[in-house]
């Protein structure tokens, strides 16, 4: 991966909370394409916990549905998390509050391919290197990583 | 020569582990006057006990030692055992190898050899000790309950319900306490006002009860079963014989005073009843507000009190009331938010406590139930709860979790929402602690269905930016902080003893704990007990609690209370001192030095005699006394001595 991986801001600005920014839509959004409830996570962690790629993420899994009851939308769909994330169900089927977090991941997915974040493009790519990756594997990260 | 038994427990391995019982025992066996020793694992078992009994008849023991843990646990126990085998209660006595042993070393040698050396001291007690009977005491079968919140009132009820007369003092004009201030109850939410105001009213109206509301203890003395105590019933101003509650004087009363039950979101007139539910529903003049009692004119509660009920020559009342049981419900308040520097210090005006939040939200507080800031009316459409303020600080506040407000802040929080449907609460807690029946989901519906935000992080500042209050918090579930410009903030502040508990208490010479709250003898096994007998207790003077937790523990108080009147009389312990009338020159020291006034002198025969009933057996004027003529029984200077000789090991 390149070294923008981690897109989430290195600094820890305030989060100024207002019932614009809380309910602004983007928890609703999410809820709506997911048909998940995202409020009714109470932050237990087990979905990271079990989570076989936290390792490799940049904001674990139940911090993404912290800032999701937050309206903090700009940190998760520019995080390299929700693509990291393998849709093993790993999580979903260890939430106690009966989350389907992969499908919560999914959402997010086609929020941030909406919004046209690209995280990859042929620019960033060298002729050798390419000439080196497997085709399968260029055609998935583009799949993956751009709109 | 008396053939005293050694019993030496185990106690699993708390005493075992420590202290070789085996070598106890073989080492007791050769005690002069010994005839048995024998150890066991467990001696307060029924096999251990079975074992004491069998063998005070089969070695034919005239008195037994119980090497085992403090006499405060099982004295009692194995004296019984010891009676139904024959002996006399004062016959049995315990050697503390545990408290005053086991527990306190670590060197099982030097430990082992102290064991024996208690034993030791214990058998040359044992040696000399009488046979006593205990000295009957009479008991007065009615009770006192001090405080009229939910605990007091239900103590109250559950006493007079089986019989016996009870006196219910509350300090305020009217009964209620806390909860007659509440909106709504968690976790089912049923109004406040609706489930308490008939017990109030039946409190009011049992023929077993007599209300002294505004009220207080001014003293107190006597013994268990019975009590003399001097109550002082304030001047009222206004004769509530006559009184029928029209409430015409506090119509046309000029002065205008915050209201105290209102958490001074309202004001009423010098002339009032806290709330118009109050029982008894009579009002009180305070005296530093009236204005005829400022300046010498006024007077207008008089003029339109057309039954003439307003008496302002009215002086305090002293009654003396004699009873057996006394019940200390005197509750709670909480911490000021003035004491809150970070939050403010009070100066800030929209922020509140939980107490004058439950008054916005209730149906008759000054709002009408409509959610309404302080500093302009304005209904809040963000507003911050702040949870632990002043709780769980152990540096600069109160080191205890004060219970009941992470529930409270839950319920306040989701009764602004469905009263304020476009606003937002948001919650700062650092931990949700809702240990309770339905309470946990009572609060993850809360969390889940009603919108609320949960913010984990303790707030560090609140301060005003024009009409806006701002709170500064933090987020570690995001790592992130957080700052919110409020409408109102609502603080969840520290819940505290009620002032006068520490006041009382010392008249009373009950304990309280390290944070002022009243102490139980017992954190598991006697939790409604005051150590000293005869005294209850009940409610949040005892500890934060909610409303169940309240009732449970005034209705364990009041049964402690119907057990003790269910007795014919009481037994007091004779182990206590007594005077060898020949030898008392009548110093009267002892009267100087006894803590429980239980030496008076006999002017006839120039001595000083012992109370039987008050005497606590302490043993100070036993010490005191010069010239040998007060001993105490079963700890004779004989005894002393020669208890003494065997715990520095002679013979
Ligand atoms: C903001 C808030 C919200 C709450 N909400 C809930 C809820 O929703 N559900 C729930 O279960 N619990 C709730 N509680 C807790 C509830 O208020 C208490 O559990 C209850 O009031 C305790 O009753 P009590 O009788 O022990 O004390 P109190 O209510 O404090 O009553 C003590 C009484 O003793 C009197 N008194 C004090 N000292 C003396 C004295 N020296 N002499 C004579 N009388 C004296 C006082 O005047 C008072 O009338 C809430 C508490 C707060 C602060
Ligand atoms: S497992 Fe479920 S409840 Fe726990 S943190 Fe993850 S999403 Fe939230
Ligand atoms: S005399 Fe005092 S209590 Fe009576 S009306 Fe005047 S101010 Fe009020
Ligand atoms: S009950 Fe909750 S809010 Fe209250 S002190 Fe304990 S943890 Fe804090």
């Amino acid at each position: 991966m390149s070294e923008k991986t981690g897109l989430a801001p290195s600094k820890s600005p305030p989060i100024r909370l207002t019932r614009e920014t809380v309910n602004a839509g983007f928890k609703k959004r999410v809820d709506a394409l997911s048909g998940q409830h995202t409020d009714a996570c109470y932050q237990c962690g087990n979905c990271s916990s079990g989570c076989p790629l936290a390792q490799e993420m940049d904001i674990l899994p139940n911090r993404i549905l912290r800032l999701a009851q937050l309206g903090q939308s700009d940190d998760i769909i520019n995080s390299c998390s929700i693509w990291i994330c393998a849709s093993c169900f790993q999580c979903t089927v260890r939430c106690p509050k009966g989350i389907d977090i992969q499908a919560v991941m999914d959402a997010l997915r086609q929020i941030a391919m909406d919004e046209g974040i690209d995280h990859f493009g042929p620019d960033q790519i060298s002729p050798e290197l390419a000439a080196s990756v497997p085709q399968p594997g260029l055609v998935g990260v583009y799949r993956k990583l751009a709109t | 020569m008396k053939r005293i038994g050694v019993f030496v427990c185990h106690c699993g391995i708390n005493i075992a582990e420590t202290v070789d019982v085996k070598r106890v025992a073989e080492e007791a066996k050769e005690m002069e006057g010994v005839a048995y020793a024998q150890d066991y694992i467990y001696m307060c078992s029924e096999p251990g006990q079975t074992l004491v009994r069998e063998k005070i008849v089969e070695e034919k023991l005239d008195a037994v030692i119980i090497a085992a843990c403090s006499p405060t646990l099982h004295e009692s126990t194995f004296r019984a055992a010891a009676e139904e085998a024959g002996l006399n209660p004062w016959q049995c006595e315990i050697a503390n190898i545990r408290e005053q042993c086991s527990w306190v070393h670590t060197d099982r040698e030097k430990a082992t050899n102290k064991a024996i050396h208690i034993v030791a001291t214990i058998v040359q007690k044992t040696k000399l000790n009488e046979s006593l009977e205990p000295i009957p005491v009479s008991i007065t079968k009615k009770a006192l309950v001090i405080g009229g919140g939910i605990a007091g009132i239900q103590a109250a009820l559950d006493i007079a319900d089986s019989g016996y007369k009870v006196i219910l003092v509350e300090k305020e004009s009217s009964i209620g306490g806390h909860m007659a201030q509440l909106s709504e109850t968690f976790p089912t939410l049923d109004c406040s006002q609706c489930i308490l105001t008939p017990k109030m009213v039946a409190a009011g109206k049992h023929p077993n009860i007599e209300l002294m509301t505004y009220s207080e203890i001014e003293g107190i003395h006597g013994y268990v079963g019975n009590f003399k105590v001097l109550i002082r019933r304030k001047a009222a101003f206004v004769d509530w014989s006559i009184c029928n509650g029209c409430g015409l004087c506090m119509e046309k009363c000029p002065a205008k005073v915050s209201s105290v039950f209102d958490r001074e979101l309202a004001k009423h007139g010098a002339i009032y009843v806290p709330f118009p539910q109050a029982v008894p529903n009579k009002p009180v003049i305070e005296q530093d507000s009236c204005i005829y009692f400022k300046s010498g004119q006024c007077r207008l509660c008089e003029k339109v009190c057309e039954i003439g009920a307003i008496d302002f020559e009215q002086n305090d009342q002293f009654v003396e009331e004699e009873v057996g049981a006394i019940i200390t419900a005197t509750g709670f308040e909480t911490l000021p938010v003035a004491d809150l520097a970070e939050y403010g210090a009070g100066d800030v005006p929209d922020v509140i406590d939980g107490l004058a939040f439950e008054r916005l939200l209730s149906a008759s507080g000054p709002t009408v139930g409509e959610v309404k800031r302080p500093s302009d009316g304005m209904v809040p459409k963000e507003i911050v709860f702040v949870q632990c303020a002043g709780s769980r600080d152990p540096e600069r506040y109160k080191p205890y979790c004060s219970k009941i407000c992470c529930m409270y802040t839950t319920k306040h929080a989701l009764l602004y929402k469905h009263r304020v449907h476009d606003g937002q609460p948001y919650i700062f807690y650092i931990d949700i602690r809702t240990g309770g029946k339905g309470y946990e989901e009572f609060y993850q519906n809360a969390e889940e269905e009603e919108g609320i935000i949960y913010l984990r992080g303790k707030v560090a500042k609140i301060f005003r930016d024009g009409d806006k209050t701002v709170v500064w918090g933090t987020d570690t579930l995001t790592g992130r902080n957080i700052e919110i410009a409020a409408d109102l903030v609502v603080l969840a502040t520290a819940v505290i003893p009620k002032d006068s508990t520490a006041e009382l208490a010392q008249k009373l010479r009950i304990q309280t704990g390290p944070n002022g709250f009243l102490a139980e003898a017992h954190p598991k096994l006697r939790p409604v007990e005051s150590i000293n007998s005869g005294f209850f207790i009940a409610g949040a003077a005892q500890g934060p609690k909610d409303i169940p937790e309240t009732v449970a523990q005034a209705s364990g108080a009041a049964c402690k209370v119907i057990s003790l009147f269910s007795r014919d009389h009481l037994e007091q312990d004779p182990a206590i001192a007594w005077v060898d009338e020949d030898l008392c020159g009548g110093c009267r020291i002892c009267i100087s030095v006894c803590p429980y006034d239980a030496r008076e002198y006999d002017e006839e025969q120039g001595i000083a005699l012992v109370n039987e009933a008050l005497c606590e057996g302490c043993g100070s004027c036993v010490a005191a006394c010069a010239c040998g003529a007060t001993q105490q029984r079963n700890l004779s200077d004989s005894q002393i001595k020669s208890m003494v000789t065997a715990s520095l090991g002679g013979e």
